[in-house]
């Protein structure tokens, strides 16, 4: 029996051992991923972001016992992806976000699993868009995906997830930080943990004040590769209508007490039911599946040109940039073309 | 043209558990460290895990090796149960290693149950990261 078969029969062995083999982009790994890739598309992605020490883990661990044992409606399955950062020296990794989601073992109705950066940037490690296929595959219906949460550059979150949680705590930076782009701008559902701690209310007032200031925009990812991006038509078309935009709530919750998490979970709900009926569910799913594509055009492009130049006329070209015979940009002409000009 | 390379190495995936029930964790996350900077990904669970929290977390990590810190004197009971419990799940090869205050009689005893090394106190951490190494190399 295939990996892609015994995943969809739900053996759990068969998805860790496919996992690992997604994250060590092995040929195994690629084969049954393309086998999977027609069974995903079915689970709700949830994006987990925000600084460190915010609470992350808390709210994710929180949330999925909610979703096994809600006060409304049937259980779902639970996949859990916890992202923690791999060291840039010796490429290891301390992964503990399993520490505060202990709650959530033995039931076999919940997936964790814990991976390391690996160097990537963004929040996100390079695999786990794999991965979550792999879990979407698999049967889950939820898929929380938790950030390395560096801060203000996590906006990897946001193009693979359908709903974005940012979370915040009192007591981490003034009004400005709420302002500045990105990492709020990404938010579908802002919360604020912790917060039965002093000056909850100061970063809430905050939050509120940003959210009102802000001209809310649909969240379609813009290109800033301009060099291999075609126009597509009607892309740039978005109802003008009110009751399209959708504006970030802000949740109140003591993760750690399980407080505000039911109104968090309908929070949620509302944003994926708002995705679905204002048709930005498939926009963006368009959206990130275009720059998933144009990602692995660019690697591949390059790993097939790199095999038929010599390294001796890499060296050479390097070389010249290195003692400023030419610039980058003619060190490149002349890799292409053979044309420095 | 088909992709055909593999480019990224494999990671030695470890995982560090604190079975039973005492709280003492210092050694554990010592170890953790060690391993990391030895460049191995280390998935730390936390204190007070039952030997099945422990395989399961290692089914769904896929890890190649299991360290057990284990203080509490329980060793002979929770350290044949966890090996048990992994083969029960198919996950024979992963590698059982036990640290803690283990009595030098049991040692042997804990060998013969599979346990493939057991360190006490004042064990130069490079010795547990070569160990490690070699026995997931087998």
């Amino acid at each position: 029996m295939s990996f892609a078969d015994s995943i969809l029969e739900g053996n759990r062995l068969a998805l860790a051992r496919l996992l690992t083999k997604i994250e060590n982009d092995t040929i195994e790994g690629r084969e049954a991923l393309n086998e999977l890739f027609a069974h995903t598309g079915r689970a709700h992605l949830i994006g987990v972001t925000g600084a460190p020490g915010t609470g992350k883990s808390s709210l994710v661990n929180h949330l999925a016992l909610y979703y096994r044992n809600p006060s409304i409606g049937k259980a779902r399955q639970v996949a859990i992806v916890a992202v923690d950062p791999s060291s840039p020296f010796t490429g290891g990794a301390i992964l503990g976000d399993r520490v505060r989601m202990r709650d959530l073992a033995g039931d076999p109705g919940v997936f964790i699993r814990s991976m390391a950066s690996r160097g990537s940037l963004g929040g996100l490690a390079v695999a786990t868009s794999g991965v979550v296929q792999a879990l979407d595959a698999a049967g889950f219906e939820i898929i929380m995906v938790e950030t390395v949460g560096a801060g203000q550059a996590e906006v990897d979150i946001a193009r693979l997830a359908h709903t974005t949680l940012v979370i915040e705590a009192p007591g981490l930076g003034d009004d400005i930080q709420a302002i500045k782009a990105g990492i709020l701008e990404i938010a579908d559902v802002l919360v604020i943990n912790k917060a039965d701690r002093p000056g909850a209310e100061i970063t809430e007032r905050a939050l509120r004040g940003m959210l009102q200031l802000a001209h809310p925009a649909p969240h379609i990812f813009q290109n800033h590769h301009k060099d291999h991006s075609w126009g597509e038509p009607g892309s740039q078309q978005f109802k003008e209508d009110d009751s399209a935009v959708w504006i970030p709530p802000i949740q109140l919750t003591v993760a750690i007490e399980g407080q505000g998490i039911p109104e968090l979970a309908d929070a949620i709900a509302r944003h994926y039911q708002h995705l679905m009926t204002s048709g930005e569910l498939s926009q963006r799913e368009r959206s990130r599946l275009r720059s998933e594509l144009d990602n692995l055009l660019r690697d591949r492009l390059v790993a097939r040109w790199r095999a038929t130049v010599s390294q001796d006329a890499y060296n050479q070209a390097l070389h010249n940039l290195v003692d400023r015979k030419i610039s980058p940009r003619q060190a490149v002409d002349l890799l292409l073309n053979g044309d420095a000009s | 043209m088909k992709e055909t390379e593999e480019t990224v190495e494999r990671k030695i995936r470890v995982l560090v558990a604190k079975p039973g029930l005492d709280g003492h964790d210092r050694g554990a996350k010592v170890v953790a460290r060690a391993l990391r900077d030895a460049g191995m990904e280390v998935i730390y669970t936390g204190l007070r895990q039952t030997p099945d929290m422990i395989a399961e977390s290692a089914l769904q990590e896929d890890v190649d090796v299991v360290g057990l810190s284990i203080l509490s004197g329980a060793h002979m009971a929770l350290a044949p149960r966890v090996i048990e419990l992994l083969k029960a799940n198919d996950q024979d090869h992963v590698k059982v290693f036990v640290g803690g205050i283990i009595p030098d009689e049991d040692i042997p005893l804990l060998r013969k149950l599979g346990v493939v090394g057991v360190y006490g106190p004042g064990t130069p951490t490079d010795q547990i990261i070569k160990d490690i190494r070699q026995a997931v190399a087998k």
